[in-house]
């Protein structure tokens, strides 16, 4: 069946936020069907409120709204924009569960717009567990038994039928929230109430256990002429007990037989049939009992998933794209498979390959966590490899994780577990945590046998075997040294996933000789390709792996050619802008007449998909795998500042003449604390007081000398790691302590003269600035935005909210930003972006850091100014000029109009209850979110709307500040009274608010208080619709930890600062005074006025 | 890893590739065939016990090739016919509750040789831009190894169906009708199928017609089978006096004797189709089937007169099935039995049973149609 001419335009519903368990691979998917949704032809209109991702350039949709995705604002946008259908199926749970809402509130019915890709009964038939259940049975599939329960006396009834161990999960919930184990009545008191509290509807499935089973998946699409085919299937090495995006995972299946398989692929078909899925992916999740073969469905998604992100990455068959075209009417012998060019995608692809994807989790973020995997997904991003084999794949993925590890042990890291007994080893690695699988390793290097291994982990035994192979290879290798070693035994070395790096530990050596020892033999990658058929048909596609064997199958370029080098897995602090930014630079690039090459891991993003470049290498981001690229291309040069800190580690040490743009040596100018103090002393820019330390002694004799509060935070790290406001010398020492000691930093580089830590003076109250810029090689410069933060100095700028353009600071004070900006980049001669932070305190501007790279912020810029500051900075690294670039229209100015864009970061504290809801200068957040509108409260009021903050319109406002919060709290407290809201205070607050003439309801109790009412009681009694608790500078935290924990678990908005308090309160006094209005991106982009502002 | 056997493979064309023997030490030191490239991503047990694979080397390429052993249920003869296994890499240890040994002893147990560490992909974009060709592999030194691939006799013009089939008839399965099954090389997979719709005798591939319409069957099921349907020996003289008297049902090598047999034409394809992923479109309904493969031949497209072509292979055009337009006779190039693959095509059993039952029914000769076939059960 051809296309669908009965619809013109199509609405998209993007995934928001970047969150624990929905991350870039809904970009990816999101920007692939909005791509060939264009091409077909229809109007696209798109909603998304993360302003980080491609999906929501301009260029990529017919109108983008980066509005906050609430079913009232969509409600607006489809009455707006009158599309004829919505495409729910490719932005994650949020977009599935949008389009449900939508549909239930009777909104598409009465705007006469269609669900296209799965319809409500398919959705809740799969969403639904227990009419999920009850459909697998009725098609005679096996599931775990089970029942359903609303409140604590059916799920104690539930439980009594169904036995113990248990898992509970709650209803309508991503990425696993709530959902957890019980082995004991006890446990399963706290988890059931924990599950039925995280389910929206209050629901809850309670189930036999199947942790320890084998885990797979199944990739399954399906056309509306019925044919069904899987694309990819994913066998667990974790096994089932971990959610599976927290488990290490590899493709194909490795320990099914055909016959099994074959019934699991029977299944799954008509699990999708039944559920009712008409076109589009799918991915069906099976248990098998390793004893008997018993397979039990677990799960169906009904729309493109996590794992499809993976499948279409390890397999380069283009799910979503495949899918889009499925939603509009093709069937899938009428779409041609894009990388054999002259077959259909109406088949199952063949690999020849072997992918491992490994989870990368951030629990050094959060103290109190325990880092022990379970049920509910925790990790933050993750890395995919591929490899001939899986020690190969395996290798290779451990070290694209970026911590500090070259491979499975091998390496300085192995010694974590040395102290430990075989015993307690082995039941170390029982529990599912990061470590287990250099655990695995470290037991089988002791000769713990596989079966023992097996029977107290559960990892199946061919798995064990394999990295036994690894262990076996390790053993042999230091037996014989490097001296000992041949052509056919180094081939036997890297073809195990060996680096250079572990080889050259194991051999006492540095990388370089190693390197250039295998290279004397001959022995070196070769490059295969991703072709979806294992080579059975000639494959154009340009999607690369290395590997060690016979043959090289890279095509020499033809043009010049241009690496770049991209941030490898998601982490707090470094995310999709980044990819953002390497993918901007590969457009433009291309555009220009450049070959581009993309180099990264990280399986979810747009930059690996294999068209966003001209050719794509994925491989580790290290610094063996990088050169073994450059010796495949020959480029003109290497981009190392768009990937965030992963590509600027390795920029000392590529060949100098290949790093495009701003100098190596220049970074470093900027990092290094003598020459940055010397450099802004002569350009006579103010900085607060400080110094470097690398131990406890200088450390105290700074402060000594600049007085507390002071800043303390490492050198060379992002994300504000294990940064930290101190009040004193014992808070000092203790800050030291962990930075000097072999913790997580350690991993990261630990302490050195070459990486001290940075003390400074902390500026309270001071206001904070971001200004991204970029300067040309013949000096030109244009800044692309100064930012004014929300939150003060001292909150890291990536959990700030943030505002274009500034709108507390005066026009002098910018001025001042904009020149100093433009003197650091002159003296840093940077060529290309620089980033800027700035503390403004009484009119006095101070400079806090600068970094010649592309910032978090870039993607922001560009949809609030409509300037495309990667692509620009891009093409100034490779020699154009500014001037150049705006004659050619790609550098514009920025866009006329009266419009505010408000960025707001997004924190996974949900899913760390056990973490102090607070904001600090270590970043924690996940993502970000842009509010739009005209003026500065409305664009607030839409980012917290957005980040999932839903602001009250009526009701009582605890307030609970810290003493330097309390005049701010003044100013937001008149103005929530003006706006009818009842006053509930702790005492000090109260006291402060009376004072000044405004009216307090209800005093509320402190821990240690006996009067009032108490406050967490308050909060849980659902008597509080909003809560504003800052923390105390010092002293216990206890009191407020309660509040804001209260408050999270009852799901009442909450703000931590004074400043945010202000700010709320002015949004929520122009939300109350102006209708909702949403606009397009495009509509801004041509500049909307404030006389658009409706209301009063 | 003391015991390695240093290994190299060599093709008739001059191609060297370096690996280490598994599975039996070859015969006089060489082991020689046809090298062919299945892409399977399971079922290596299947695709060794396959006796399509005489007279052929089979290379997989999925890399990891043993990782859930053997076991009795999954063979599909009693032994396996290839000349060798060429793959990446073997499981040292296999793991999967079904499994009663590793593949590497049974290999050994079967006298078949087999080279490991080959860069598989490298040998199979050799063979899909130059063809299957023979090739020979041991421990022998290059120039002997070429010699020993040049000297062999590939498949084309050979009968293999001799060596494979049945030396005696027998009968298998509890099926309500009648059915004579010819074994060319037939699949234990097959005959489980057709044994539960039928009574089934397996004949000899040489068994003259007039002895299986003495038996008077409901239907006759043509097997697949290994080599040149040219060369396949008496079957297709006799499939003349057979069609029209009796329903027959072809499959593979079934496919090509029947073709050949109603005046077709057949040729030796590039490299074949080997797999478990290769679409096949139903022309009568557009629908697409995920069918398993394994032939080095195959039927030319309209050289068969007087039938519709049913199927077709959405990968390069070939013909993948066809029905007689008078006569109750149908076939298809691929293996809907599915051992190993896809279960897609089951259907076409069901298909034979109604052909069978209505041509009993109304005696009529023409009991399946060109138009559409009945809903399939997948």
């Amino acid at each position: 069946m051809p296309k669908r001419t009965d619809i013109e335009s199509i609405l998209i519903i993007g995934s928001g936020p970047i969150v624990i368990g929905q991350a870039c691979e809904f970009d990816y998917s999101g920007t692939q069907a909005c791509r060939v949704l264009k091409e077909e032809g229809f109007r696209v209109i798109l909603a998304n409120s993360n302003p980080a991702t491609i999906m929501t350039d301009p260029d990529f949709a017919d109108a983008t709204y980066v509005e906050p995705l609430d079913v009232a604002v969509l409600e607006k946008i489809i009455e707006k924009e009158q599309p004829d259908a919505v495409l729910p199926t490719l932005g994650g749970q949020t977009g599935l569960n949008l389009a449900m809402e939508l549909q239930e509130a009777g909104i598409l019915d009465r705007l006469g717009v269609e669900l296209i890709g799965a319809d409500a009964e398919a959705i809740e038939t799969a969403e639904d567990r227990e009419k999920f259940k009850v459909a697998m049975l009725e098609i005679g599939l096996e599931v775990a038994r089970s029942g359903i329960a609303h409140d604590m006396d059916e799920a104690r009834r539930v439980v009594q039928q169904v036995g113990l161990p248990i898992i509970i999960r709650p209803a309508y919930i991503l990425g696993g929230r709530g959902t957890g184990m019980a082995h004991t009545m006890e446990e399963f008191e706290k988890v059931a109430a924990y599950g039925i509290e995280c389910s929206p509807i209050d629901e809850i499935l309670i189930e036999e256990s199947i942790a320890g089973w084998k885990e797979d998946e199944l990739e399954v699409m399906r056309d509306n002429a019925d044919n069904c085919v899987i694309i990819c299937s994913i066998e667990n090495f974790d096994p089932m007990g971990v959610h599976t995006g927290d488990s290490i995972t590899v493709a194909p299946a490795q320990t099914l037989t055909d016959v099994e398989y074959q019934q699991m692929r029977d299944a799954s078909f008509a699990c999708i049939r039944r559920v009712g899925v008409e076109t589009g992916g799918s991915n069906v999740q099976w248990a098998v009992h390793p004893d008997n073969g018993r397979q039990v469905i677990i799960e169906m998604n009904p729309r493109v998933s996590r794992s499809s992100a993976l499948a279409s990455k390890a397999t380069g068959f283009p799910i979503a794209k495949i899918a889009a075209k499925l939603a509009v009417g093709y069937t899938l012998d009428e779409i041609p498979n894009d990388i054999t060019k002259k077959t259909p995608a109406s088949f199952e692809p063949s690999i020849d390959y072997v992918v491992t994807k490994i989870p990368r989790w951030a629990f050094e973020k959060f103290p109190g966590t325990s880092g022990v995997l379970g049920t509910s997904m925790q990790s933050v991003g993750e890395v995919m490899a591929i490899g001939r084999t899986f020690p190969e794949s395996l290798q290779k993925a451990l070290r694209s994780l970026e911590q500090g590890r070259h491979g499975l042990n091998g390496d300085a890291g192995e010694v974590a577990f040395d102290e430990l007994d075989d015993a307690s080893l082995l039941s170390a690695a029982a529990i599912a945590t990061p470590d287990r699988p250099f655990q695995l390793e470290a037991l089988l290097r002791r000769g713990v046998s596989i079966d023992k291994v097996y029977e107290a982990t559960g990892v199946d035994p061919w798995f064990l075997d394999q990295m036994l192979m690894i262990t076996e290879e390790r053993a042999h290798l230091e037996e014989i040294g490097m001296a000992g070693i041949n052509r056919r035994g180094w081939k036997r070395a890297k073809q195990l996933g060996f680096s250079d790096a572990q080889l050259a530990y194991l051999w006492k050596t540095d990388e370089a000789t190693v390197r250039a020892g295998r290279l004397a033999e001959g022995v070196k990658t070769t490059f295969k390709t991703v072709d979806t058929c294992a080579a059975e048909f000639e494959a154009t596609t340009p999607y690369h792996y290395s590997t060690y064997e016979d043959t090289d199958e890279v095509r020499p370029g033809e043009n010049e050619r241009v690496i770049i080098l991209g941030s490898g897995p998601n982490r707090i602090g470094q995310g999709i802008e980044f990819d953002y930014c390497c993918v901007h630079a590969s457009f433009a690039l291309r555009d220009a007449g450049y070959e581009t090459v993309m180099v990264n891991c990280n399986p979810e993003t747009v930059s690996t998909d294999y068209d966003t470049s001209d050719r794509l290498y994925f491989e580790p981001l290290t610094y063996e795998d990088v050169m073994d690229v450059i010796a495949s291309e020959d480029p003109l040069g290497v981009i190392v500042s768009l990937g965030g800190q992963t590509p600027l580690k390795l920029a000392d040490r590529l060949p100098p003449e290949l790093v495009l743009g701003t100098s190596p040596a220049s970074i470093d100018l900027a990092e290094d604390r003598e020459q940055w103090n010397a450099l802004c002393a002569r350009l006579e820019i103010p900085q607060p007081a400080g110094g470097t330390a690398v131990n406890i002694e200088q450390a105290l004799e700074i402060t000594a000398r600049i007085d507390y509060p002071a800043l303390v935070r490492p050198s060379y790290v992002l994300g504000g790691r294990a940064m930290e406001i101190v009040y004193d010398d014992d808070h000092l020492t203790r800050a030291m302590a962990e930075l000097a000691g072999f913790g997580s930093l350690g991993k990261e580089g630990g302490l050195s003269a070459e990486r001290p830590v940075l003390v400074d003076r902390f500026l309270e109250d001071a206001t904070e600035v971001d200004v991204d810029a970029i300067r040309d090689h013949t000096g030109a410069k244009v800044i692309g935005a100064v930012m004014e933060h929300v939150e003060e100095a001292g909150v890291h700028s990536g959990d700030s909210a943030c505002s274009i353009p500034p709108n507390r600071l005066s026009d002098e004070t910018v001025a001042v930003i904009e020149d100093y900006t433009f003197k650091i980049a002159d003296a840093l001669k940077v060529k290309g972006l620089i980033n800027v932070q700035y503390a403004v305190k009484a009119n006095q501007v101070f400079v806090i850091e600068a970094n010649p790279r592309a910032s978090r912020t870039v993607p922001f810029v560009a949809k609030a100014t409509g300037v495309p500051l990667a692509k620009v900075a891009s093409r100034v690294m490779v020699g154009a000029t500014l001037e150049e670039l705006r004659v050619e229209g790609l550098l514009r100015d920025p866009v006329e109009g009266d419009h505010i864009a408000v960025k707001e970061a997004v924190l996974p504290f949900n899913r760390f209850p056990e973490a102090d809801a607070v904001l600090g200068p270590e970043m924690r957040s996940t993502g970000e979110v842009m509010g739009i509108d005209l003026t500065p409260g409305l664009a607030f009021v839409k980012s917290q709307l957005s980040a999932g903050t839903q602001l009250p319109e009526a009701g009582t406002i605890f307030m609970s500040l810290a003493d330097r919060d309390k005049a701010v709290g003044i100013t937001a407290a008149e103005i929530f009274a003006d706006l009818g809201f009842s006053i509930a205070a702790t005492s000090g607050t109260a006291a402060t608010l009376r004072e000044a003439g405004i009216h307090v309801a209800v005093d509320v109790a402190k821990l240690d208080e006996v009067a009032g009412v108490d406050a967490v009681q308050l909060i849980q009694d659902g008597k509080v619709q909003m809560v504003i608790n800052s923390p105390r500078g010092r002293g216990s935290r206890t009191d407020g930890e309660h509040i804001r924990s209260a408050a999270g678990l009852a799901n009442v908005a909450l703000l931590t600062t004074g400043a945010a308090a202000v700010a709320a309160a002015n949004g929520m006094r122009d939300w109350q005074t102006h209708p909702l209005a949403v606009r397009s991106l495009q509509e801004y982009h041509a500049g909307v006025s404030a006389s658009a502002l409706g209301g009063s | 890893m003391g015991d390695i056997r240093e290994y190299q493979l060599v093709l008739a064309d001059g191609e060297i590739f370096e690996g280490e023997g598994i599975g039996a030490d070859p015969t006089d030191g060489i082991a020689s065939g046809e090298v062919v490239f299945n892409t399977v991503l399971s079922g290596y047990q299947e695709v060794i016990t396959d006796p399509s694979y005489a007279g052929q080397i089979i290379t997989f390429t999925y890399p990891h090739i043993g990782n859930c052993g053997v076991n009795a249920t999954d063979d599909e003869a009693n032994r396996p016919h290839c000349r060798g296994v060429i793959i990446r890499d073997l499981a040292r240890r296999h793991s999967n509750w079904r499994a009663e040994d590793h593949l590497d002893g049974f290999l050994r147990g079967h006298g078949v040789a087999g080279i490991a560490g080959i860069d598989t992909r490298r040998l199979t974009r050799h063979i899909r831009d130059s063809g299957a060709m023979p090739g020979a592999f041991g421990t022998a030194d290059a120039a002997s190894l070429q010699a020993a691939a040049q000297a062999d006799p590939g498949t084309a013009g050979m009968d293999l169906v001799s060596v494979v089939t049945t030396d005696e008839p027998y009968t298998i399965g509890t099926g309500p009708r009648k059915v004579v099954a010819y074994d060319l090389g037939v699949k234990t997979t097959m005959l489980r199928h057709l044994g539960e719709m039928a009574t089934v005798t397996v004949v000899p591939a040489d068994t003259p017609a007039v002895e299986v319409l003495a038996v008077n069957p409901d239907g006759v099921f043509l097997s697949n089978g290994p080599g040149d349907p040219e060369e396949a020996g008496s079957i297709v003289t006799e499939l003349p006096k057979l069609i029209g008297e009796v329903p027959i049902f072809g499959i593979c090598l079934g496919h090509q004797v029947l073709s050949l047999a109603l005046g077709g034409k057949t040729f030796k394809m590039k490299f074949g189709h080997h797999g478990g992923n290769v679409p096949v479109q139903d022309s009568r309904t557009g629908k697409v089937e995920i069918t398993s493969q394994n032939h080095n031949f195959a039927v030319e497209v309209g050289s068969v007169p007087n039938v519709t072509e049913t199927h077709v292979c959405l990968n390069d055009g070939a013909l993948e099935g066809l029905v007689h337009n008078e006569l109750p006779v149908f076939s298809v190039q691929y293996h809907p039995e599915a051992g190993p693959g896809p279960h897609d095509s089951r259907y076409l059993f069901d298909e034979f049973a109604e052909l069978i039952d209505t041509h009993a029914g109304n005696g009529s000769l023409s009991g399946i149609s060109a138009a559409a076939p009945s809903e399939g059960s997948a």
